[in-house]
């Protein structure tokens, strides 16, 4: 316990290299630096300014998320996985709420499959926002950051009116959602997306031509599609590759399949190729999120399943059969069917993966996130290497690591 | 409607002959050393390009203890296909899957970090999540989720540094 407090503190990490060649050395880059959004530490052999190889390490953010799943109700998760991608929780939501679903056999109400896909749109919307304002940023560009953040902002507050919280939103339930939406939700969507091409335009305006933003990312952080195929990337900087490969359009969940939307691809699979994806991509969820409003159907928003449902409070009040039923889902959790699903969601940052094991209780024998960043942290180094050491921080910021999720 | 491609597998793998789909995965139980040539097949003639994941599941107090599992994924066939095998305690080795993917290094340290399941062949299973000198493997059954193994000592409220 009284160990000084000035002896030195033993390393976390064993870089995979730690010596440098003749005329070469060895920096260590994070893993708190002001520079890279999360806590990532590199370590990289420099010839000059020249990186020439880097060991990616993660982990500074582990806090035990899928141990401590297995000792909490199939429900009691939901805020949980809220804070994996915590710029884009309603995706982590739906994504685990559809994995227990399928083990329930439970199919949800077509409103809550609606809702849940505008939903999901709106947070890649914020998140891609995020990310893109995050990386200009990092370059210096201090106005398009701010146009961005403004945008993001409107829609944080818009859900907190929806779900109560800003970030982190724990909105979906096993069978449906919270609740339904407030009044007048509807119509300050249409005002926070009737500024979207203003606001946007701007960004689009300030940098996609812009001499300094172009020379720090075009050919920087260069990836092939073959390469990033091996390496496991999905999502947006797969699809920065050149190659339409989106979950939404081939394997359709929730109602992508009844949506007009087109997958944006990159030409060389660059930074900036990776910026403009993504801002092609917030044109398509705007787009989408129109087509569902003017979708949107009636009827209730979670299944009428005694299993997994929570009864109505004034039935839980007022008759013993809600009041047990409430009870037992509370201290028992929902029994969900003993056996393992895979089921996977195009999140914003790539293919968010739920591997679920069940034995029939109501707390989960196992629960695996397939997180889209921490797979990205594996081949991060092949993005860096051969650059030079400022591409760092353009390159992991299109990266989007995450670190919630990818250290989970 | 089932993917032509899972057709396909049950009649030209062995392994897959009697694989049944689950939840749209086709979930096929395998012999722990025919695990590369299956892999090397599924890569190489199926199609299945993509490196999904790998993990564990242990299933204590049952023998073999544990289960790893693969899952991989086709952009072409645009379907999903998954591995498993049981490994006892006392061995708790499967073959690394890098020299066919890349994706697999940080995968598989992770879930050697996660279950202590040793890769053979993986040169690199260096801790990842956790940090170098963690005793233990947090995701195993046994091991306590209120187990602390705090890295820098915990600063004493009565004495401030």
């Amino acid at each position: 316990m009284n160990a000084p407090f000035d002896a030195p503190l033993p390393n976390p990490i064993r870089p995979a290299f730690d010596t440098a060649a003749e005329g070469r050395m060895i920096v260590n880059i994070g893993p708190s630096h002001p520079a890279t959004h999360g806590t990532i530490q590199i370590v990289a052999e420099l010839d000059g300014e020249k990186v020439i190889r880097a060991d990616v390490h993660c982990g500074y953010l582990h806090r035990g998320f899928e141990k401590e799943c297995e000792s909490h109700t199939w429900h009691n998760l939901i805020p949980y996985v809220d804070r994996l991608n915590y710029c884009s929780a309603l995706i982590n939501d739906f994504a685990y709420c559809e994995a227990v679903e399928k083990l329930m056999g439970i199919e949800i109400t077509p409103r809550c499959r609606y809702l849940r896909t505008l939903l999901s749109e709106y947070s890649r919307l914020a998140d891609h926002l995020t990310c893109v304002a995050a990386g200009l940023m990092e370059l210096g560009a201090m106005t398009a950051f701010l146009y961005l953040v403004m945008m993001r902002d409107w829609i944080y507050e818009h859900l907190a009116d929806l779900t109560g919280a800003r970030v982190t939103y724990s909105y979906g339930r096993i069978g449906g959602l919270a609740r339904d939406l407030p009044e007048g939700w509807l119509a300050r969507l249409e005002e926070i997306l009737g500024r979207y091409n203003e606001f946007v335009g701007r960004v689009h305006g300030l940098v996609d031509r812009n001499r300094i933003f172009i020379d720090r990312m075009r050919d920087v952080g260069v990836l092939t599609t073959a390469s990033a195929i091996d390496w496991g990337y999905t999502g947006p900087i797969l699809r920065s590759t050149g190659v339409p490969r989106d979950l939404r359009k081939d394997t359709p969940y929730l109602a992508y399949a009844e949506l007009d939307f087109e997958v944006p691809v990159g030409i060389k699979g660059d930074n900036y190729d990776r910026y403009f994806v993504r801002m092609c991509e917030m044109d398509e969820s705007v787009h989408m999120i129109r087509q569902l409003v003017e979708m949107l159907p009636g009827g209730p928003i979670s299944v009428d399943d005694r299993r997994c449902t929570f009864p109505e409070k004034h039935l839980v009040y007022g008759e013993i059969e809600s009041l047990i039923n409430h009870f037992k889902l509370v201290i028992d959790g929902p029994r969900v069917p003993a056996g393992e699903v895979y089921s996977a969601h195009e999140a914003p940052n790539g293919e968010l993966g739920f591997y679920l094991v069940s034995t029939g209780e109501g707390v989960p024998w196992k629960v695996h996130v397939r997180a889209p960043s921490f797979v990205h942290m594996g081949g991060v180094h092949t993005m860096l290497e051969g650059y030079q050491l400022a591409d760092i921080v353009p390159t992991f910021g299109s990266v989007n690591m995450i670190g919630g999720e990818c250290d989970r | 409607m089932e993917p032509a491609v899972f057709a396909d597998l049950r009649a030209r793998l062995p392994a897959a002959a009697t694989a049944v789909v689950s939840h749209g995965v086709l979930a096929i139980g395998i012999a722990r050393d025919d695990l590369l040539p299956a892999v090397r097949a599924l890569r190489d003639d199926f199609a299945f390009d993509l490196f999904l994941d790998v993990t564990a599941v242990d299933w204590l107090p049952k023998t073999p203890r544990f289960e790893v599992v693969w899952h991989f994924y086709s952009t072409t066939h645009k379907v999903r296909v998954r591995l498993k095998t049981r490994v006892e305690e006392g061995d708790a080795a499967v073959d690394t899957l890098v020299s066919l993917y890349n994706a697999a290094r940080y995968m598989e340290r992770e879930c050697h970090d996660m279950y202590g399941i040793a890769f053979r062949g993986n040169d690199d299973l260096r801790p990842l999540l956790l940090y170098e000198g963690f005793v233990g493997h947090p995701l195993r059954k046994d091991y306590p989720k209120d187990g602390e193994q705090p890295l820098i000592p915990m600063r004493d409220p009565e004495r401030p540094a």
